[in-house]
Parts: C-alpha cells; structure tokens; sequence
C-alpha cells in the first residue's frame, strides 16, 4: 500500500499577507478569557466563581456529561468575569493575569512507563483532554470509548496557514513525548502526514507517515483519514493538532500546562503580518498591539474559511495558531454581478479572470458577492471536494435533517471544515458549515 | 456617491415591507449588494447566480441575432421561390441585410420583450405575495423561451404560454431552484399542446407564411424535419443546415452559433461538457440504428418512417432542435441530473429519445423537447441510483471490516 496521498480536487485560496518568519513576544496580556463555545460539544459545568484565584492549569469548568474532562486556565490570576448570554449560558470566563505566573504542577511523568489509564487521567487531570477530538462529528472525543486510529495532520493547506515547520521548530522532543503517550489510547495506528518539504517532522518516531500534497483540503484530516483509513458505522478516530501535542508533551517533560503558542498573524490588514507568541485565551488588542490597521477591518481567530470573527476586545480561540485581518466589504459596487472580474478568486470562467495567473495573491474582502439562493448550479462541489461523497446530496439531506440518509451519505465522514471550500464557492451562497455543523449535532443527539 | 447613497437610504427605508423583494431586485441590478459574511468562510468567491445566468444570456446573444436575420432571410427566400424567382445566396447581399433586421425588429423582438415581460412579472408578483427575493432564474427562461417558439407565434398566445409555464413548471415547486421541469420546455410544451393546429402546421415557420395561406401569393413555411417526414428530399444543402439559412424555431437553425455557444459555456465551466457531449452521443447511436434498420432493408422506402430514418446519423445532429435542445436546454443544471455519473446517462437518454421521437412520430417531428422533458422527470431516479452506488460502497466497507 502506497503512502502517499495526492489529492487533485481542490482550491488553493492564496491570499496577501502571509506570515514573514520571525516572532515577537507579545507582552502579557492583562485578561485572558475562555470561551466554552470553543469546545464543541462540551456543556460547561463551573467549577469556579467570579473573584477566584487560579493558577493557570487549574481547571476553570468541566464537562456537563463527563465531569473527567476539565478544562484549565491558561494563566495564573484572578476570575474577573463569568460571561453569560441568553438562557445563562457561560459565554466567557474572563481571568486577569498576574505577574506570579504560577503553574499548577502536575508532576513530571514518563509515558513510556504508565499503562493507557494512567496517561488517561494525567490528560483529564491536566486539562489536556480537550486537544483531542474525534471523528464523527468533530467534537471534544468521549474518553469512553477506544478509537481505531489517531490522526495528526502536519500539514497545513489552509489559506495563509501558519507554517509547521516554523512553528514547531525545535519541538521534536515534546511531540515524540506526546505521541509516545496517545499512542497508548488507541489500538491501531498513529498516523501522522506530512507535507513533501517538511523536515521537521523527521525526527517523529512511532507513527505511520504520510506523505501528502495537492491544493487545500489536502491538510484537513477528513480528507486524509479518507483516503488511509476511512470510518466506517460505528468507528471511531481521534485527532490532535500538532501545536497542541507541542503542549501536551511539555506538560509530561515539565509538569506543568503550558499554553504559549506561536501564532501567526496574517491578512492585508496587517502591517508587518508575522509571528507572535502569546498564550491561549489572550486579549486580541494585546495580539495584534501596533501592527493592526483596524480601519474597517475583520478579525478572525483562525482561518478566512474556518475561523471565527472576533473584535478588537475579543479573545484569541482555545485552539487557534492564526489570526487573521482582512478589509470589510460592506460596500456596493456598481454592475458588480456582470462586469469583468479581475481582482477576485472564483472558480469559474465567467467574464473572471483569476485562472489567467494561478499564483496571484489576491486582497479579497468579506463582501458576500451576491445573495442567498437555492441550491442552482451542480457539478462544481465536486471539483473543490476530494472525499468520495456526494457534497450537495448530503448538504441537502442534512438541511431536511433525514437521518437515514445523512449516515447513509456520509455524514460520518465529515466536518464543518470539509465543506468550507465549497461553501467559498457555492454560487447560491448557501452557508454550508454551518448545515453541517447544526446536522453534525442532531446526528451525535440522536445517534452517537 | 449620490445614486448609491440614495438607493441605499431607500433600501433601509422599505426593508421588511412587502414591495422590499421588489426594489431590491432592481437594486442588485444595479449594485452588488454590500452583504458582508456572517460565520462560515469570511471571504466568498466572484461568482453569484447573477453572473451564472448573464454568461449563459451572453452565450445566447449570437443565437438571438442570427434567429432574427434568419426571419427576414426565410421570409423573403421564400416568397422569392413561390415566384420561381432563384438567387444566388451571398452572406452580405442577402442575409445581413436591413430588410431581413428589420423583419426580426418586427417579429423577433416583440417576443423577447414579451417573454421578459409576463414571466419577470409573474416572478416579482410571486417574490412578493411569499416574501422572497426575485431568484435569477428567469433571466435565462425569459431568453430562452423566444429562441424556441415558431416566429408567427402570436405574442398573446406567447403570454398565455409564459404565465403557466412559470406558475405551473416553477413557482408550484417553490420556485427557481425546485422545480422538476425545465421552465422553457414547459412554456414550449404548453403551445405545443394548446394550440396543436396553431403549432404544429408547417405555415408557422416563416415569417407572413400562415396569412399568405390560401392566396395567390402563398409560400411555404416547411421545415427540414416536415419534408423528412414527408419522405420528400430537402432542397437544403448540407452547408445551409449547418450555417443556419434554413426554417426552424428562432434560435435553434443556426448549429455553428449554437456550437460556438456550447464552447463558451464549457470554457466558462457554466455549461456542462458531460451533458452536452453524451447528448450528441446518444443522438448519434439512435441515428446510426435507424441507418443501419434501413441499411438492412428491414424498412423500405414505402414506409412512412423512411424519410427520417434514411437521413444520415450526422444531419439528425445539425437538423432541428436537437443540437439547441442539447446545449442550452438539457443542461439546465435545475432539472438535469445533478451528479456527474448521472449527467452521462442523462445526455444520452435524451439524443437516444430525441432521435427515435423524431423518427417515430411524423405528425410532428420535433422530438427534442419531448424528450428533455421526459428526462427532466427521470433525472431524480438516475441520481438515485448513481447516489445509491456510492451508499453500497460505504456499506460494503463497513462490512468487509467487520468480517
């Protein structure tokens, strides 16, 4: 069996404003802030009240239906703010930081000498269970069960995506440590792809390597789960991202929960788009300081496909190693739906043009260019959709919510994520994850 | 500023009102909105539905400018050959001529503004009463349906046609997006069915050729299909049928404009290539059957069915409404099949149908929108079972795991 994965349906989206490699240190941010809502799945269950005093890797909520799986503070400081929204659902717990830095210790272990159990209750007690989640249904993975395989993707093809190689230089120790210990929870492999240039993984012991390549979704773990060993009614995989086993190893290595990660800020809206230290949960207006051009201007957490928008007084995601800054495009533009289009990706040939120059880098903006419709024009999923489903048939089955059909199709399958580049394209600008994500919920309710 | 400064104050002005639908439809006309995302991907591609449906309308152009020389052209060739007068056919000196403009001026366009007209006006009446943008997809019937009707069809026999094509073939559905057949084809098959004596003569196809009827001055108005039909040889050459100089539908003589068409919507990616070509395949084989059932003798020329079967598989291609039908009909990707399996199997059904409709039925021998219509209704199936494979796989896998 061949090891290489070469995907050709695909779309890369290049963009302006790729990270320059080099790192400034972000100051400490005065708040830092957790946002239950990015743990999918999780319904949060407070462990600690406004006024409290935590160390960062003390555990701020756990899980409503595993009280296990907790989930930390990333600095040490004092509860500031419990944020509630509609209903009293926890928004954000908000903790502003002290000097002390202290670190709860969690004490240094060897994986290699601890049973599958062990390593277990160090991730729960660590408030490093979270980093692994599981196919089906993209959620926070349920510790209940064992899964067949994990997958890590060290490739990243997402636009303007951080580069693993830069990121996790020097990192080879902490992610051999942490691949040595989740490599216990599972009973078949650890799969590890990588891209054709990246160095940095070979030193990566204990996992079964692959080599991929081809234009974006080829880094998203669907499709390489696909094509090495797809799920299948009643399976299960788990999935960690490699900047979160940089974390997990050190809290083996050191004994203490280390949330700093290397971010890349990316984007046209960026004077100087490159890298930044900052821990998890940091104030964004401490992220960006100095380099933001924040005249109209979207902030994502994440990528321009998958990430969430966010203010200047927002909070960096749980999970994110990007932040992104590209203009607003709240804007008209005269016979914008019938003139030619030079300055914007699209897919087709219709009076565009960006199949001319393939490499351009383009300044594209949120303006939605068009309207809702439905569902019209078929065929063009499919070039932009690598997995060997039927992307509208089960977009559609997924909005008339037919179960049956949804796990006949596939929906097992996937993740919001694998939908966003159809979702980019989609002519009727349908809002494809969002389909899925809301399907993906009904299917873990009613069948998972 | 102050166009786009005002009709953005009018636009918050009336939003959430009834008429909103309505305005905004001519407001997108002019502007792309400044809808920004909202979750999901914060950037979109270039295209909308808009700009699907002008590429196909620009596609449609040369057809629509051909159709309406080709009116006077027919017109006037006609009357000269009912004089016994022949002149020798000169591009410059007798088709692209002012006199034949302006027969299609008269003709042709009064059917186009017609068309757009009652079918844009059922659309905004329908956006408005159920509270929903005015979608695009008429913007390609409302083009379409004039290519396709004889040109002596009488405009309010044309509104009558449109108003049900758009309520029954569409709106019944739920609108652009829904509806399970082709729009076009719907108005088309409505005249066709209605008004059969109107329709189906052989008068219908020129210019004046029904009000000459029964005077001196009388010309005929055949297709190449009737003559077939009638076991009589055509006085078209093979050049004139493919250029387009001969009687038909509006826009569906010309087959090099229709190709040139089909080029653009394939290079665009807006047309689908699979339908498109495995319609020309199926046709091909149907009509490559029937000359082989001549070639055996097993139909002779005493058949009423010999005309047509003896006509070479290729001119079955370049006659009627087959390579129009295949190009910009059959690809409709609403009611087509939507997975690209099903596309082939659907494209060659519908030259296979088209071709044996034709053959088979000589009162009327023009058996593309028939068939098109009839695969409209089987694309779900195909799609089934083309989607069904792909459910038998997934289970098949789960099933050699657990073995």
């Amino acid at each position: 069996m061949s090891k290489d994965i070469r995907i050709t349906k695909g779309l890369d989206i290049k963009l302006v404003g790729e990270a320059k490699k080099s790192t400034t240190k972000t100051s400490l941010s005065s708040t830092y802030a957790i946002k239950p809502d990015d743990f999918h799945g999780i319904t949060p269950k407070l462990l600690v009240k406004e006024g409290a005093e935590v160390k960062a890797g003390q555990a701020l909520f756990y899980s409503k239906s595993d009280e296990r799986i907790l989930v930390p503070s990333p600095v040490s400081g004092k509860v500031v703010e419990i944020k509630r929204g509609a209903r009293r659902k926890v928004l954000a717990v908000k903790i502003a930081a002290n000097a002390k830095n202290e670190h709860t210790d969690f004490g240094v272990k060897k994986p290699s000498d601890m049973s599958a159990q062990e390593i277990k209750e160090h991730l729960f007690l660590s408030g490093c269970w979270p980093f692994i989640k599981q196919r089906p249904f993209d959620v926070v993975a349920n510790p209940n069960q064992t899964p067949k395989a994990i997958f890590i993707s060290g490739y990243a093809t997402a636009p303007l995506a951080a580069d693993l190689s830069y990121t996790l230089n020097g990192k080879e120790l902490e992610i051999n440590t942490a691949i040595e210990a989740i490599a216990k929870l599972t009973e078949g492999k650890v799969h590890l792809s990588v891209g054709k240039e990246e160095a940095i993984f070979n030193g990566i012991k204990n996992v079964e390597k692959h080599n991929v390549s081809g234009p974006h979704p080829a880094g998203n773990v669907s499709t390489q789960i696909a094509r090495i060993d797809p799920i299948n009614k009643g399976e299960v995989v788990w999935i960690v991202k490699p900047a979160d086993l940089v974390v997990m190893g050190e809290l083996f290595l050191t004994g203490r929960l280390n949330l700093t990660r290397t971010i890349a800020l990316t984007g046209s809206q960026f004077e100087n788009p490159q890298y930044v230290t900052a821990i998890s949960g940091a104030s964004i207006a401490d992220v960006v300081k100095n380099n933001l051009n924040n005249d109209n201007t979207r902030i994502i957490s994440g990528d321009v496909l998958t990430g969430n928008q966010v203010n200047e007084d927002g909070f960096l995601g749980y999970y994110d190693n990007q932040v992104t800054a590209i203009p607003e495009g709240d804007d008209y533009e005269f016979f914008g739906w019938n003139k030619p289009v030079f300055d914007k990706i699209s897919p087709s040939r219709a009076l565009t043009f960006s199949w001319l120059n393939p490499k351009k880098k383009y300044d594209l903006n949120t303006n939605t260019n068009g309207e809702h419709r439905a569902f019209v024009v078929t065929g063009s999923y499919e070039n932009v959709f690598p997995l060997d489903i039927y992307p509208m048939q089960l977009l559609k089955a997924f909005m008339y919510k037919d179960l049956d059909e949804m796990e006949a199709l596939g929906g097992y399958e996937v993740a919001p994520e694998d939908f966003a580049l159809t979702e980019f394209i989609c002519v009727s600008k349908q809002p494809h994850q969002k389909i899925i994500r809301e399907g993906l919920d009904l299917m873990r309710e009613e069948l998972g | 500023m102050g166009l786009k400064q005002n009709l953005h104050n009018l636009k918050e002005k009336y939003k959430g009102t009834k008429m909103a639908p309505a305005f905004n439809a001519i407001h997108t006309f002019l502007y792309l909105p400044n809808e920004v995302t909202h979750g999901g991907t914060h950037i979109k591609a270039a295209d909308d539905l808009k700009r699907t449906m002008n590429t196909v309308i620009m596609s449609l152009i040369p057809v629509l400018i051909f159709g309406m020389f080709n009116a006077g052209y027919q017109h006037f060739s006609a009357i000269e050959r009912a004089q016994g007068i022949t002149t020798e056919f000169s591009l410059f000196g007798s088709f692209l001529t002012w006199d034949n403009l302006w027969i299609g001026i008269i003709k042709v366009l009064p059917l186009v503004v017609v068309s757009y007209a009652v079918g844009l006006l059922v659309e905004f009446i329908f956006a408005v009463i159920k509270g929903h943008e005015v979608e695009e997809g008429y913007l390609v019937t409302g083009m379409l349906v004039p290519l396709i009707v004889p040109i002596d069809t009488p405009l309010w026999m044309l509104s009558v046609a449109v108003v049900f094509g758009v309520v029954i073939g569409k709106e019944v559905f739920g609108g652009t997006g829904m509806n399970i057949l082709n729009p076009a084809l719907t108005i088309r098959a409505f005249l066709f069915f209605a008004y059969p004596t109107w329709m189906s003569g052989d008068k219908v196809w020129v210019y004046d050729a029904v009000e000459r009827t029964g005077t001196a001055d009388a010309i005929s108005g055949e297709t190449i299909l009737g003559t077939y039909a009638q076991n009589s040889e055509s006085i078209y050459s093979t050049w004139d049928k493919f250029m387009g100089f001969i009687p038909g539908s509006i826009g569906e003589t010309s087959t090099l404009l229709i190709l040139l068409g089909a080029a653009f919507l394939i290079f665009t990616k807006i047309g689908s290539w699979r339908i498109i070509v495995s319609t020309f395949i199926g046709a091909a084989a149907m009509g490559l059957i029937f000359n082989g059932i001549v070639n055996a003798d097993i139909i002779t020329e005493s058949s009423k069915f010999y005309g047509l079967m003896s006509a070479p598989f290729w001119e079955h291609l370049i006659i009627g409404g087959l390579a129009f039908g295949a190009v910009y009909m059959a690809t409709d990707p609403v009611t087509a099949s939507q997975t690209n399996k099903g596309k082939w199997i659907y494209g060659f059904l519908i030259g296979f149908i088209s071709i044996m409709i034709r053959v088979f039925n000589p009162a009327y021998p023009e058996g593309v929108f028939l068939a098109i219509l009839l695969m409209n209704v089987f694309a779900p199936t195909i799609d089934h079972y083309v989607v069904q494979g792909n459910v038998k796989k997934r289970l098949k896998r789960a099933k050699v795991k657990t073995a």
